[in-house]
C-alpha cells in the first residue's frame, strides 16, 4: 500500500468576514496526484509562496483537501474520524522550532507525545534518551528550551516528532535556521530515520544541496508540481530550474558553467567526487597527464 | 569613523549552572563603509556580538565605541544610535505591526522625531531601494509573500538611514531568487551609498561572494579575522568549529590531491570555473 497516494487533490484558502461572507479565495494547490511508497525519501522544493507548506500540512490533515482526494497510509483524510490515526503516523517538524516547543524541561517535551499515545512510562524515557542522542542534544536534556538557541531548539523538536515513531515524517524547512553543522546533524538524522527506521520522510527545503540524496524530487510552482525525478534528472535542467526561481547544488552550477566554456562533461553532477573524476580523467584525455603526487 | 569594541566579554542565565558565557574578550573596528561577513556555529555569540553593536544588550566587561564616544557613557544618546546602527533581526518580519506597508516603514523615521511627511519621503525611499513596489504600499504587510515582507522589514530600518546596516540571516527561509534578489540589494546600497554592512549568515556561499572581511566566532571568542580567501583556506580549522567552505573550496582541493596543478584560494563558482579552464591549460 502506499503511504501517501492522491487524486487531483485541490486546496483553496478562503477568508470570511464577519456576516460568513467569502471576501477572498485563493487556489493553492491543483490538480497535484502523488503515489510515495512506504521508507521513500522525498524532496520538494519550489519557490516562496509555491503551495509546499500548504500540502504539506495535508499530509497530516491540518488542512484537508476542497477538491480531490488524499490517503495517508490507506485513510482519507477528509473523514474525521481518521484524523487522530493520520497523525500519529505523521509526524510533522516545522520550521519555526519556537512554535513547536511546549514544555520547561527538554527532556519532558521530547516525551509529552509519546506520553500523549499512552506510551509505558520505561518505554517513553528509553525513546527519549535515544532520539535526543540521535540529534545531539542529550547533554542538554536537563536544560530549559528557552535556553537554547534556534537551532538546537529545532533539534529538540525534531527529537520530539521521532519519539512518537510515527511511518512517515514531514520536515517543512526544519535547517532555515541552522548552520552547516546543525544541518548536517539534522540530515543525518532524518536519513537515518529513513534508512534504519524505514520512516517515510518528506523534506521541505530550499537547500539544494539537501535534495541531493532523496529518491525523488518533486519540483512545486503555483500550486501545482511541475517536476518530477530523481535529483540526477531535475538538476540537470539548470535553466528550467531559474525559471521557477530555483538553483542547484553549487557542485552542479559549476559544471554547467564549465560545459558552458566548452568542457566536454555529462549533465547533472550532483557531487564532487563525480566532477573531480571527469575533470581529472579530461586533464588525461588532453595529454596534460597531472602529476602524480609522491 | 567606526564601530569599535574593545575586549569585550558578556554573560547570561541567572542561575550558576546555567550561566553562559556569551561573548569572551572581544576585540575588533569596523570601519565605515565596510562590508563584514560574521560565520559561526549556532550558538558561537553572533547574535549576542550583533546586539552589543547597537547597545540592545550591556557588555558585563569592555567597551563599545562608535565614532570614537563610548555608547556606555552616561550621556550618550544609545537612542540615536541605534538608528545610525540599523539591526535587522531573524525573521524582521514576524515584527511587522502596523496596518498597511508604508505606516510600518514610516514608523522607524517617525520615531526619530522626523515630521509626517518626511518620514513618508524616507519610508518611500527605502522601499524603493529594496525593490518593493509602490503598488504595495496600502497593502497589509499580511497580503504580502513571505519574501516580500522581509523586504519591508529591511525597509523599516533603512528607512532610519543608518551608516550601518547589521543584518542577522536575512535570507533564511527564502527560495534561491528571493536570496539573490535581497543581497544584491543590499549589496548596491552598500556600494552607492557607502553603507557599512555586517551580514551574519550561515551561507558560506553567500558570504563568499559579497563580503569583504570576515569574522569568524566560536564559543563565544573571535577566532579569525580576515579577507574571505585567507579565511577559507582554513577548511580544517573551520571543520573543526562546525563550520564549512564555500563547496568549490572543496572541489579544488580534491582536484589538487588528484595531481592537477589548480589555484585552491577561488571561493565563488566563478572564480573556481575560471581556476579550472586555466588549469586545463584553456582560456577562461
Amino acid at each position: 500500500m502506499k503511504i501517501i497516494h492522491s487524486e487531483n487533490l485541490g486546496y483553496e484558502y478562503q477568508s470570511v468576514n464577519e456576516q460568513g461572507e467569502v471576501e477572498l479565495a485563493k487556489q493553492a494547490l491543483s490538480g497535484i496526484n502523488l503515489d510515495i511508497e512506504p521508507g521513500d525519501f522525498i524532496a520538494i522544493v519550489g519557490p516562496n509562496g509555491s503551495g509546499k507548506s500548504t500540502l504539506a500540512k495535508q499530509f497530516n490533515a491540518i488542512l484537508t483537501p476542497t477538491e480531490g482526494t488524499l490517503w495517508v497510509d490507506g485513510k482519507d483524510t477528509a473523514q474525521e474520524a481518521n484524523t487522530w490515526e493520520i497523525r500519529q503516523n505523521t509526524g510533522m517538524v516545522f520550521q519555526n522550532p519556537d512554535n513547536q516547543i511546549i514544555a520547561g524541561v527538554v527532556e519532558e517535551d521530547v516525551g509529552f507525545g509519546p506520553e500523549n499515545l499512552g506510551v509505558p512510562t520505561e518505554e517513553i524515557w528509553k525513546r527519549v534518551a535515544e532520539c535526543l542522542k540521535t540529534v545531539g542534544m542529550y547533554r542538554y536534556r536537563k536544560h530549559s528550551p528557552n535556553k537554547l538557541s534556534g537551532g538546537q531548539k529545532q533539534r529538540v523538536a525534531i527529537a520530539g516528532v521521532m519519539a512518537m515513531k510515527p511511518k512517515c515524517i514531514v520536515m517543512d524547512e526544519p535547517t532555515a535556521m541552522l548552520d552547516p553543522n546543525g544541518r548536517r546533524e539534522v540530515l543525518q538524522a532524518a536519513d537515518e530515520l529513513n534508512k534504519k527506521a524505514h520512516v517515510t520522510v518528506i523534506l521541505i527545503t530550499h537547500y539544494m544541496e539537501e535534495v541531493v540524496y532523496a529518491d525523488r524530487v518533486f519540483v512545486m510552482d503555483q500550486g501545482r508540481i511541475v517536476m518530477k525525478g530523481t535529483p540526477r534528472e531535475i538538476f540537470s535542467q539548470v535553466e528550467t530550474l531559474k525559471k521557477y526561481s530555483l538553483d542547484v547544488p553549487q557542485v552542479t552550477m559549476l559544471a554547467y558553467e564549465l560545459q558552458k566554456k566548452g568542457l566536454p562533461l555529462p549533465h547533472g553532477i550532483l557531487t564532487n567526487r563525480e566532477l573531480i573524476d571527469e575533470i581529472v580523467a579530461l586533464a588525461r584525455q588532453e595529454k596534460k597527464e597531472p602529476a602524480r603526487p609522491d | 569613523m567606526s564601530l569599535k569594541l574593545e575586549q569585550l566579554s558578556y554573560s547570561y542565565g541567572d542561575h550558576k549552572v546555567y550561566e553562559i558565557q556569551a561573548l569572551k574578550d572581544i576585540s575588533l573596528e569596523i570601519r565605515s563603509g565596510e562590508f563584514v561577513g560574521v560565520i559561526g556555529q549556532t550558538g558561537s555569540g553572533k547574535s549576542t556580538l550583533m546586539q552589543m553593536m547597537n547597545a540592545l544588550e550591556k557588555p558585563g566587561e569592555g567597551k563599545v565605541f562608535f565614532h570614537g564616544q563610548d555608547v556606555w557613557a552616561a550621556d550618550f544618546d544609545r537612542k540615536g544610535l541605534r538608528s545610525k546602527v540599523g539591526l535587522v533581526f531573524q525573521y524582521p518580519e514576524h515584527q511587522l505591526f502596523e496596518s498597511d506597508v508604508l505606516s510600518d516603514v514610516c514608523f522607524g523615521p517617525k520615531n526619530l522625531g522626523l515630521s509626517p511627511q518626511e518620514a513618508k519621503k524616507r519610508a518611500k525611499e527605502a522601499l524603493a531601494l529594496v525593490g518593493v513596489e509602490e503598488a504595495c504600499y496600502k497593502m497589509s504587510p499580511f497580503e504580502l509573500s513571505g519574501g516580500q515582507r522581509r523586504r519591508v522589514a529591511i525597509a523599516g530600518v533603512l528607512a532610519m538611514e543608518p551608516e550601518f546596516l547589521i543584518l542577522d540571516e536575512p535570507t533564511a527561509g527564502l527560495d534561491p531568487k528571493g536570496r539573490d534578489e535581497i543581497l544584491g540589494q543590499i549589496a548596491l546600497l552598500h556600494r552607492q551609498k557607502g553603507m557599512g554592512v555586517i551580514l551574519v549568515s550561515h551561507s558560506m556561499e553567500d558570504v563568499a561572494r559579497y563580503v569583504e572581511r570576515i569574522l569568524v566566532m566560536d564559543q563565544g571568542r573571535l577566532v579569525y579575522d580576515g579577507v574571505p580567501r585567507e579565511i577559507f583556506a582554513r577548511c580544517e580549522q573551520l571543520a573543526q568549529m562546525g563550520l564549512a567552505a564555500p563547496n568549490v573550496t572543496y572541489i579544488l582541493h580534491g582536484l589538487k590531491e588528484k595531481g592537477l596543478q589548480v589555484d585552491t584560494d577561488p571561493v565563488t563558482v566563478e572564480e573556481a570555473r575560471d581556476a579550472i579552464l586555466r588549469a586545463l591549460g584553456r582560456e577562461p
